[in-house]
């Protein structure tokens, strides 16, 4: 192997670091209309009129859309494969507008300044009605946030119910949960609240459209989901969809937050009408309360163990907030269970019910880790919990009850569906050398008797110290579902044209399916050329999700490497007249037995222009077959201010296990990216709502992401691996990597202050209330 | 109304409107490195030197330039092709969307320390938010560009 | 969203203050950061940046600082740093990034009186004084209390040199916010300044919580009475950032740390 393993350097980073104009903004057409939408300023109303009459009369303003403009069409905005377990509770535009920031009315103009001055001066009647924010009692209750009874859901088993409230349900139990507890020596029932995390990525949604030479409408849109937003575009605005064409240019980031269909209906809409380019750009202001967050979650989480620390059951009951649209609500409940509790296989019984309610708030929907950081945060944070009340050390509970190579559940072949009826064995699973690689990395036996020596004199400066762990897995794409596939051309001068559906968010993964390919086909990485995510050109890729771009969109890439290798020797054996068992493609050249060779660049010059005229062309497809999960170990020491409750992280070790590194220095940012966002989760992030349902911190000013000063040390440990069913050995990275620091802080916090910190943010008052025993009240 | 900045060394007669903010006139002219990602002078994709100063183009409204000279990411790239090389290698070149803005604070840093701590680079780039990378390789990356550029990659 | 219908670059401060007061609708622009955060449509936007108003002037008895003087100035400034234990510094260098620093003026930080100013919490335990074009010297703490007596412009502020001890506490959710609550405190001669800000509301002085430090050290029982006045003194509040009870605690948990400080810097 050449390139797999080799931390190249990302074959776009010198167009993004030269500032080249390679952004979706940046190529739209100069001539194109500009879009505003009107958003609402309440969080449950009736539009009664919409007056645009002074809108009408701002120089440059072209039109004005509401409801009553466009066919009524319900659709989902989720990314996902199809049949969706989202419901299709959206249009592009309604009567009723469902939380703080829904869209309202679209204003097309000539320029910007028009389109902003336009939307100002449009005069909307509502009807307020009392919203629905408190999703503890959504379920079942009198306001119904979509009254609308056109509404549906493609896929009956997701437990949608829309006359409660209910977005989602999901349950599942193996053995006797009951009973287990029963026979348990110690029980923890306790409950863990997470909040909603904005995923804040640098570049704001944004698309813009036009119509081809062929009268198609061409969408440029900044999504991870191009193959699912053509799709959603098609049925949401009545169009064939092969009368629609998306292509992805470089995106400033994402996180999940383009894995909805967002900005892209407004311009696709305005084009289908106009026929002109349009385009939209959203503000920040827009992205916070237009699109969607982390699902805010409540866990009740219930273990069982014997005194000996021997974990005889887990129960865990999820509530999940999606807020004014059910698009991921019931796939992000289920992962809390489904790809968390696994990871302790030895268990008596385990049971899972989830459910996910409408409200009024801002809507729920995809954010890296997608459910498993929540389900992660509150099943560890219960195990801490039990380690000490077992007076154990946390580090051994695990490795006393966590699943380990070559071992399997039962809970796989039970909660994912056409999976086969044999175990699942977890045949790369490196769990336990995270923990201990980890836990030497982070000397935790030796730190933890430093801060017991200098806790008194940490004491008379007023702070103290502690450290917490917890262990994660996430799966490397969806077993069955989300497939990827990936066509390798030939040309005539010996170099490939590589093809993918795979959409590059800023991950890389445009470098790493070409050193995959590189290898695949043993030539040299300036042989390979690769072009992505444009559905008119690219094969079908499910997208940039589940962690799947290096496992299922790798393995395509590896067999359509494959099958090329096979094409190119049938095809020399046909110029060179000899047995197809006598030659060989090898090192990028084609070798004969008898001793003649012949390079790529002579052979595929004769088969093109002469000889044999054939184009080569080799597409595979993957789909995971059974799940392949990624793990990892985190450990954090923190130093509480006694007399503040502030909290600084000091260091951080995460071990992560995500099989092959096929580039070793992109595994490791992905890895402190996460981490970092992870803290920011932990310590201070927080979509903070009013109590009108209005959202507070709706800018960068207010709403603070982690900046440079916010963390001390961060040391990862690659562990290295190797996953027979992956591409090269490699599982993922992208998402496990944001779930370990919130419950490792918090038992940090624990362990030094003595206070357990329930509901996150640990913010410095929730921490000093908990130390002064008051009662932490929510600002309203 | 007309200004006359000097951009990345080239004298330019821009026609403008008063409350034009420079990021939009700068992007306007073609300078696609000067991004936009917040609408409160909150993240740094948008930094540029005025005078040799770091400011926010976003934050600086377009008249104030007169007169003055303008850098932007397009104005440095030979000048950037180290720290470049140093973000590369590490990967925390990411999406790139914030990868302008903290070269050019990058920049402007070298200019006006030396020797600066770990603390004190911090500072320096504090007004440049990243999502992707974590901040652990960038600071990586410009040590060992201050330095000269010897440093591995560290494991 | 801001408007601008003209932009003017005036020839002298009283130029710029003539124009300023042609109209309501004019406004004066500084370092004009976080200009286009308000919504207002401005007539006439009066820039300052070309007036010598752009300097830190070291003088015998104390320093002359101009009102379109950068914070990134202040904050590196050799002399003000050795002369007020790198106060302003501690102050500044929580505003997130060297390009804010860059923009923001003193004389517009001092106009805009803001309550979660950092910098102004610290001038005001110094001896300063603003000179507005119109109406002349004030004492800072009265300007910050009351406001220009008309509309005016800031031509430059003096703080007064004296051998003192300061300290700038100040506690925030994460480095780049801006702070729930800050605090400074100065020992000039024997005399204590206290001030806090940030309660949201702007910074003032504790008069009576600073009278009562006066010849005393830093034990539990002067810290915890000190706290208790400095609670009961100024009116604390509660908004996104912490709520009213917290803040209370919270200045009296930075008025000992501030305590300590001071007192570590007079040995």
């Amino acid at each position: 192997m050449k390139y797999v393993n080799d931390s190249i350097k990302k074959i776009d980073s010198d167009a993004l670091l030269r500032g080249k104009g390679v952004y979706t903004d940046d190529l739209s057409p100069k001539d194109a209309l500009w879009i505003k939408v009107v958003r609402s300023p309440h969080a449950f109303a009736k539009i009664l009129t919409v007056d645009d009459r002074l809108t009408m009369r701002v120089p440059g303003v072209e039109m004005v859309l509401t409801y009553k403009d466009i066919k009524r069409i319900p659709f989902t905005r989720a990314g996902q494969n199809y049949p969706e377990f989202s419901p299709y509770d959206k249009f592009i535009l309604d009567e009723y507008v469902r939380h703080v920031g829904d869209d309202v009315a679209i204003v097309v103009a000539e320029n910007e300044k028009s389109a902003e001055m336009g939307a100002k001066r449009l005069k909307v009647d509502y009807e307020v009605l009392e919203p629905l924010l408190d999703f503890t009692i959504a379920e079942g209750h009198s306001t119904l946030v979509h009254p609308e009874e056109d509404n549906f859901i493609p896929v009956d088993s997701a437990g949608y119910q829309r006359e409660k409230n209910l977005a989602g349900e999901i349950g599942f139990d193996i053995g006797d949960i009951d009973e287990a507890l029963e026979q348990s020596d110690v029980v923890i029932r306790t409950t863990y609240e997470s909040q909603a995390q904005a995923q804040s990525m640098m570049e704001t949604q944004r698309a813009f459209s036009y119509e081809d030479v062929y009268g198609r409408l061409v969408v440029v849109s900044a999504t991870q989901v191009p193959f699912h937003l053509r799709r959603t575009l098609a049925r949401a605005l009545d169009l064939p969809m092969s009368k629609i064409r998306v292509i992805k240019p470089r995106i400033g980031g994402g996180f999940g937050s383009k894995q909805s269909v967002h900005a892209e209906v407004y311009p696709a809409l305005v084009t289908k009408l106009t026929g002109k380019p349009s385009k939209i750009v959203y503000t920040r202001k827009e992205v916070f309360k237009g699109t969607t967050s982390r699902h805010k979650m409540r866990f009740e989480v219930t273990l069982g163990a014997t005194k000996d620390g021997d974990l005889l059951g887990i129960k865990m009951n999820g509530l999940s907030d999606t807020g004014a649209y059910g698009e991921h609500a019931n796939t992000t409940m289920g992962t809390t269970g489904k790809k968390v509790m696994p990871i302790y296989n030895k268990v008596k019984a385990s049971s899972f019910h989830g459910k996910a309610v409408y409200t009024n708030n801002l809507p729920g929907g995809a954010f890296r880790g997608y459910g498993v950081t929540q389900g992660t945060f509150a099943l560890e944070s219960a195990m801490n919990e039990l380690a000490e009340k077992l007076k154990m050390d946390p580090v051994k509970l695990r490795e006393r009850n966590m699943i380990k190579k070559g071992e399997t559940t039962p809970l796989y072949n039970l909660i994912r569906e056409g999976l086969p009826p044999e175990p699942v064995y977890m045949n790369s699973c490196e769990l336990e050398a995270c923990v201990k690689r980890g836990k030497e990395r982070f000397q935790w036996d030796e730190r933890n008797r430093r801060i017991e020596r200098e806790k008194d004199f940490l004491k008379k400066k007023g702070k103290a110290r502690g450290t917490g762990m917890a262990i994660a897995q996430q799966g490397s794409g969806l077993p069955k579902v989300d497939m990827a596939g990936a066509t390798i051309k030939l040309n005539d001068d010996g170099f490939f044209t590589l093809l993918v559906g795979a959409t590059d968010l800023g991950t890389g993964c445009d470098t790493i399916l070409s050193q995959i390919a590189a290898d695949a086909l043993e030539v040299s990485m300036d042989k390979i050329n690769i072009h992505a995510a444009d559905t008119d050109l690219s094969p079908f890729d499910s997208g940039a999700y589940a962690s799947s771009t290096t496992y299922t969109s790798g393995n395509a890439v590896i067999e359509a490497c494959r099958k090329m290798r096979v094409l190119i020797t049938e095809y020399a054996a046909k110029v060179l007249e000899e047995d197809e068992e006598d030659v060989s493609f090898q090192q990028g050249k084609i070798l004969t037995s008898a001793g003649k060779e012949l390079s790529l660049e002579e052979f595929s010059k004769v088969i093109t222009y002469s000889l044999v005229y054939e184009q080569l062309t080799a597409t595979g497809s993957f789909v995971p077959k059974i799940p392949v999960p990624p793990y990892m170990a985190g450990f954090a020491e923190v130093e509480v201010d006694l007399d503040t409750g502030k909290v600084e992280l000091l260091d951080f070790v995460g071990a992560v296990d995500c099989g092959t590194a096929i580039n070793p220095a992109l595994a490791r940012v992905q890895a402190e990216g996460g981490i970092v966002q992870g803290i920011g989760l932990a310590l201070f992030e927080d979509v903070n709502v009013s109590s009108k349902g209005k959202l507070k911190n709706n800018s960068f000013m207010q709403y603070k992401i982690p900046a440079r000063n916010d963390l001390h040390r961060i040391q990862i440990e690659l562990i290295e691996g190797h996953d027979d069913t992956g591409p090269f050995g490699a599982k993922a990275i992208g998402e496990i990597v944001v779930n370990t620091p919130s419950p490792a802080i918090i038992e940090a916090i624990c362990q030094a202050a003595g206070v357990r910190i329930r509901s996150l943010p640990a913010t410095p008052e929730k921490v000093w209330k908990a130390m002064n025993n008051r009662h932490y009240v929510p600002e309203k | 109304m007309k200004i006359n900045i000097n951009i990345n060394g080239r004298e330019k007669e821009i026609e403008i409107a008063p409350d034009d903010y420079l990021s939009e006139v700068l992007r306007k002219e073609g300078y696609l490195g000067v991004k936009k990602g917040c609408d409160t002078e909150s993240c740094g994709v948008c930094t540029i030197h005025l005078n040799d100063v770091a400011v926010l183009s976003c934050g600086t409204l377009a008249a104030k330039a007169h007169g003055k000279s303008v850098t932007t990411i397009e104005g440095v790239d030979k000048k950037a092709e180290r720290i470049r090389h140093e973000m590369a290698k590490r990967g925390v070149d990411q999406c790139g969307f914030c990868g302008p803005g903290t070269i050019m604070s990058i920049l402007y840093l070298e200019r006006v320390t030396t020797n600066p701590t770990d603390s004190e680079i911090k500072r320096y780039l504090k007004g440049n938010l990243c999502r992707c990378s974590g901040y652990v390789g960038q600071l990586e990356a410009v040590k060992s560009y201050l330095e000269g550029g010897h440093n591995e990659v560290c494991e | 969203m801001i408007t601008i219908r003209n932009y003017y670059f005036p020839k002298g401060i009283e130029d710029a203050y003539n124009k300023l007061t042609e109209r309501k609708s004019n406004a004066l622009i500084g370092g004009g950061a976080y200009l286009k955060l308000g919504s207002k449509a401005i007539g006439t936007a009066v820039d300052l940046s070309s007036l010598p108003l752009e300097y830190i002037d070291e003088k015998e008895t104390g320093y002359e600082i101009g009102a379109m003087t950068t914070f990134s100035k202040v904050m590196l400034h050799e002399g003000l740093n050795r002369d007020f234990d790198s106060l302003f510094q501690r102050a500044i260098e929580n505003i997130v990034g060297m390009q804010l620093k860059n923009m923001v003026t003193v004389g517009a930080t001092v106009y805009s009186r803001y309550g979660f100013s950092d910098f102004l919490t610290a001038l005001l335990v110094t001896n300063t004084k603003v000179k507005l074009f119109k109406e002349g010297w004030v004492p800072l703490e009265e300007f910050l209390e009351n406001g220009p007596e008309q509309r005016d412009l800031v031509e430059k502020i003096r703080i007064e040199k004296t051998r003192g001890s300061y300290s700038f506490q100040d506690l925030r959710k994460s480095s780049s916010d801006y702070s729930i609550i800050n605090l400074a405190l100065s020992k000039e001669e024997h005399r204590y300044r206290l001030a806090v800000g940030a309660r949201p509301r702007r910074a003032k002085l504790a008069v009576k919580t600073a009278d009562f430090l006066k010849d005393r050290t830093p034990s539990e029982e002067t810290m915890e009475k000190a706290g208790e006045l400095l609670a009961g003194e100024l009116v604390f509040g509660t908004n996104a950032r912490g709520t009213k009870e917290y803040r209370k605690a919270m200045a009296k948990a930075l008025l000992k740390k501030a305590f300590l400080e001071v007192s570590a810097h007079e040995d």
